[in-house]
């Protein structure tokens, strides 16, 4: 049973599985003659939060979504916590649209998938995201940001050791995207699953992020460390100066002559990109 | 009296403003003679037949076997309708092998077949009910076909993603994304089923509305004809407002039907 003490709100630590780690190795997708991935290493340790930033178009929804088991690879594999046969189990998608039910209460759709005594399970969740007032309304009653919240809370009520975010703040304002990060940010320190999120804003990236991935003509071009301590402040020097090299880097990565210029700042980017101009 | 409940008042009163000045019209005609009782008989006088046939019960007989002739047909090709329409717009293998056929034979015009369906079922029950059924069958066939196949895409991906079984995808997903549509196609083939019960009634019938406006056009009994024609308007209505109020409850999350602020 539930107790109605009113202590902070805390999801029940002893069901927490941790995070899950992620290894992927030489994956590859190709849509037609189109090569969207081409042999793609990473790992991600457990519990780490990943951004993976890029253009458009350079794969990095498509990486998502095989994480996620939506799409099969062409090639390669992914292996969570080194188990294959459990591999997508306990993944949570959060899509760029909040894509909730409209015919279904915002409790019900937190709700959805669970059995019937998880209610309570919903109802915490919700309130997890601020949101514990408007659980009997419709969806189409909610604004985009309070519709994104809603869908966060029905990822992360079926606890997931992993969370794939796919520009889910993409179409927020920008107080409000704010808002989610740090709303984020808070949920991940609290459950500690490991977090993997597509984003095309540099500075959201920098924010939330371990790392920072750049993903390039379907290969990993940059893979930055962020050591900022949390919680992290756009305004700080440190921060402005990690936003600025990756997005140089991203901008830069069009043309060969800038890429010579710019190349003595990123000292920790590894060669592997030189390779990609070959291919 | 402020302005706010006068303009309340007004646009409640409003839609019947032209119904009642044409009304008045009418029995004034009627009473000055402009108008013979054989080509419209007074409104005064077709109620007058209306209260002799209600009171005879004659009247009531023949209402019950029209609407329980349009509602068991309705229940049949409804029925049937949405069967197959769930079946065509679920299954890829169904529709391949169902739905141009069915395309085909919704070209046909329902009341087109009626000498055909004379000469297999005479004049009797089951001629009806074949015409009333294949009447509303294509409208929501077609309808839930659609409406199937137009649930966002989305949706049903996030169902996936998020551990629904296949059951439970179509119980909680594609079913209700479907409903509005399904409900268009119902109130389209309610106001289709008393088309083709009258056609069926005039042409070839022992009892119902349509039978009863027929003798009595035999008898030259133009108000009793008159009394006919607005008992289908009348049950048409009836029919209409059910769909709404079908539509109303089931597509309460529709911000359509949500109560305007």
């Amino acid at each position: 049973m539930t107790s109605q003490t009113p202590t902070p709100p805390t999801l029940k630590a002893v069901s927490h599985k941790g995070g899950q780690s992620v290894a992927i190795r030489g994956l590859e997708k190709t849509y037609g003659a189109r090569k969207v991935l081409q042999h793609l290493d990473l790992s991600i340790a457990a519990g780490e939060f990943v951004a993976i930033v890029g253009r458009s178009g350079c794969g990095k929804s498509t990486l998502l979504r095989i994480l996620s088991g939506l799409e099969s690879p062409t090639a390669g594999s992914v292996s969570l916590n080194d188990d294959k046969a459990n591999a997508h189990g306990d993944v949570r998608f959060m899509f760029q649209e909040p894509r909730l039910l409209p015919w279904k209460s915002v409790i019900a759709n937190v709700a959805l998938g669970l059995d019937r005594h998880a209610r309570p399970q919903a109802e915490e969740a919700l309130r997890h995201v601020g949101l514990g007032e408007r659980a009997g309304d419709w969806p189409s009653s909610l604004s985009g940001g309070q519709k994104q919240r809603v869908a966060l809370a029905r990822a992360l009520v079926h606890e997931p050791s992993l969370l794939l975010l796919d520009e889910p703040l993409g179409a927020l304002d920008a107080l409000t995207r704010i808002e989610m990060q740090r709303l984020i940010e808070s949920l991940w320190q609290r459950q500690r699953f490991t977090a993997v999120l597509v984003t095309h804003d540099v500075a959201e990236a920098v924010a939330l992020a371990d790392r920072v991935i750049l993903l390039e003509d379907g290969r990993v071009a940059l893979d930055e460390r962020i050591d900022l301590p949390r919680p992290r402040h756009r305004g700080d020097p440190a921060f402005a100066a990690q936003e600025e090299r990756i997005l140089e880097r991203v901008l830069g990565s069009d043309s060969p002559q800038q890429d010579a210029a710019s190349g003595h700042a990123d000292a920790t980017e590894p060669p592997k990109r030189h390779l990609s101009r070959v291919a | 009296m402020s302005t706010h409940t006068e303009n309340r008042l007004f646009s409640r009163a409003a839609p019947w403003i032209l119904p009642i000045l044409l009304l008045a019209a009418w029995q004034t005609a009627s009473s000055l003679g402009w108008l013979s009782t054989r080509i419209l008989p007074a409104p005064w006088d077709v109620l007058k037949a209306f209260v002799t046939l209600a009171e005879s019960g004659e009247l009531w007989n023949h209402m019950r076997i029209s609407t329980l002739r349009a509602l068991s047909g309705f229940a049949l090709g409804g029925g049937l309708g949405l069967l197959l329409g769930l079946l065509t717009g679920s299954l890829r293998s169904a529709e391949t092998l169902l739905d141009s056929t069915l395309q085909m034979v919704r070209n046909i015009p329902p009341l087109a077949l009626i000498p055909l369906v004379i000469l297999w079922f005479g004049i009797d029950e089951a001629a009806k009910l074949f015409l009333v059924s294949l009447g509303v069958f294509f409208p929501i066939y077609t309808n839930t076909f659609h409406g199937i196949h137009s649930v966002d895409k989305g949706l049903i991906e996030m169902g996936r993603s998020y551990g629904l079984s296949r059951w439970q995808l179509y119980r909680e997903v594609i079913l209700p994304g479907a409903l509005p549509s399904i409900l268009v196609g119902v109130r389209f083939s309610l106001g289709f089923m008393w088309v083709i019960l009258i056609v069926a009634e005039t042409i070839s019938a022992q009892s119902g509305i349509g039978y009863m406006t027929m003798n009595a056009r035999e008898f030259l009994q133009t108000d009793v004809v008159l009394v006919g024609i607005l008992l289908y308007a009348l049950l048409g209505k009836l029919a209409d407002m059910l769909a709404r109020g079908l539509e109303r409850t089931s597509l309460r999350w529709h911000p359509r039907y949500q109560p305007q602020h």
